[in-house]
């Protein structure tokens, strides 16, 4: 009875703490080395069969393979030469502006563990953690697009919260037109939804939304979502608009973890210098 | 079964525990995982009344702080659930023990729901509350399967009452 009492307690202490405060972070380091072996183990079955299938693998199949690959290498670097003058461009302008110049971002792979968190938590397990410098909040994308960011790190893995989780948010803007918005998850299914714009904002569906940049978390101009849906309700004082995630959430085995290196910035001037470019792009 | 016997009886409460917490986060088929059982938990029910002497608060305890920090969620509401449930089977477990399977199966729904209870409750509090009658699932599921569980643990583990 006592036993009851007092575990009741010091559990009750303890989720409050950690509701409130971040002091247990050590404490959920330390025990995630205990966890990472029933991680490592479930996602086993899954290794194995990538890994036979690999070793089986016929040699046609691999030429095939390669002679893909290769073909896709030709179109990626023939678009990245152009890529080297927008860029160099771009530097040159950012300059005339006097705003500051963009770094490119440091960068490390990690894999999805197979692992199942609750059932309605829009959150993965990725094989990244302290031990590999990552920190809390960590952007993490894809070849297509922003995947999330990183809410629990261990020593060996992390838990990513997918852009698709109802807390979670991703300042973006309209890559047509520079609008600026955030988008918020739905936590069902692969949805976005975009609240707080006007009826009358310059919106439409099919339309890109990149990051912005804009509160520093996430580096700017990855895309995050194409809009899907806009419903205008002369009712309503916001428009109802959804998109959908351009990175495929539920299908991406492997991640990027990004290092964003952003730029000293003196926010006053960005600022009047971004709003100048959008309403000049906005006029006509 | 004599070559398990041989085994200490502690390793293989361990070894189960460690199945327990595999199971709760081995990848399902979509379809399934909202039916997930409540492995941990019943693996706690077991030998809560299996060994009450052996297994009781604080191991529960522990336990469902690793479930915790294994399962996304507010560190302790895991443990604060298991200490409830070990509590109870332990307050119970000469009763229980006698029912036959199908009882123990209902007393095991009783449990896990009100160990899904609470941990609405939790969440509620701390805002992430569950919008689906899903939710309430895997109580029934983990009561469905009791009954082969028990039979199963019963071999690997020894006789219940041996003790």
């Amino acid at each position: 009875m006592i036993k009851l009492v007092v575990f009741s307690l010091v559990s009750i202490i303890l989720m409050t703490v950690d509701h409130r405060l971040n002091l247990l972070d050590p404490v959920k380091n330390t025990l995630s080395y205990l966890i990472y072996p029933i991680e490592y183990v479930s996602d086993l079955p899954r290794q194995t069969a990538t890994g036979v299938s690999t070793t089986f693998a016929t040699r046609r199949h691999l030429q095939e393979e390669l002679a893909r690959l290769q073909e896709e290498r030709l179109i990626l670097e023939a678009k990245l030469q152009r890529l080297a003058t927008v860029e160099g461009e771009n530097m040159r302008l950012r300059a005339l502006l006097q705003s500051a110049p963009r770094v490119s971002e440091k960068l490390i792979i990690g894999e999805i563990l197979a692992v199942d968190l609750a059932p309605f938590s829009r959150r993965i397990v990725v094989d990244k953690g302290t031990n590999h410098n990552i920190y809390l909040g960590q952007p993490v994308i894809n070849a297509e697009g922003v995947i999330g960011q990183t809410v629990e790190v261990g020593a060996m893995s992390s838990k990513v919260m997918l852009i698709t989780d109802p807390s979670h948010g991703v300042p973006v803007r309209v890559n047509r037109n520079g609008l600026r918005a955030v988008v918020i998850g739905r936590g069902r299914g692969n949805q976005l939804a975009i609240p707080n714009l006007p009826n009358n904002a310059d919106i439409e569906e099919g339309d890109l939304l990149v990051t912005s940049g804009l509160g520093g978390r996430f580096p700017s101009d990855y895309p995050v979502a194409t809009v899907t849906e806009i419903v205008n309700d002369p009712g309503e004082p916001f428009a109802i608009i959804r998109a959908e995630p351009t990175a495929g959430l539920e299908e991406s085995r492997e991640v990027l973890m990004v290092w964003p290196s952003l730029p000293v910035f003196d926010f006053s001037e960005t600022e009047t210098t971004e709003t100048a470019v959008e309403t000049t792009e906005a006029s006509p | 079964m004599i070559h398990v016997l041989l085994v200490p009886r502690g390793w293989i409460i361990i070894c189960s525990f460690l199945v327990g917490l595999l199971l709760t986060v081995m990848p399902l088929p979509d379809w399934l995982v909202a039916a997930r059982p409540e492995w941990l938990a019943m693996f706690v029910i077991y030998w809560t009344l299996a060994l009450p002497t052996l297994v009781g608060i604080t191991t529960a305890w522990c336990l469902g702080l690793l479930l915790d920090v294994l399962r996304d969620g507010l560190l302790g509401q895991h443990a604060l659930t298991f200490v409830m449930i070990s509590f109870l089977c332990i307050r119970f477990h000469q009763r229980i023990r006698l029912y036959p399977l199908q009882q123990q199966a209902f007393i095991v729904l009783i449990l896990i729901l009100l160990e899904q209870l609470v941990l609405l409750w939790i969440n509620g509090f701390s805002g992430q509350p569950p919008t689906n009658w899903v939710y309430w699932l895997p109580a029934f599921t983990s009561a469905l399967l009791w009954p082969f569980f028990f039979i199963i643990m019963r071999e690997i583990g020894g006789r219940v009452r041996s003790h």
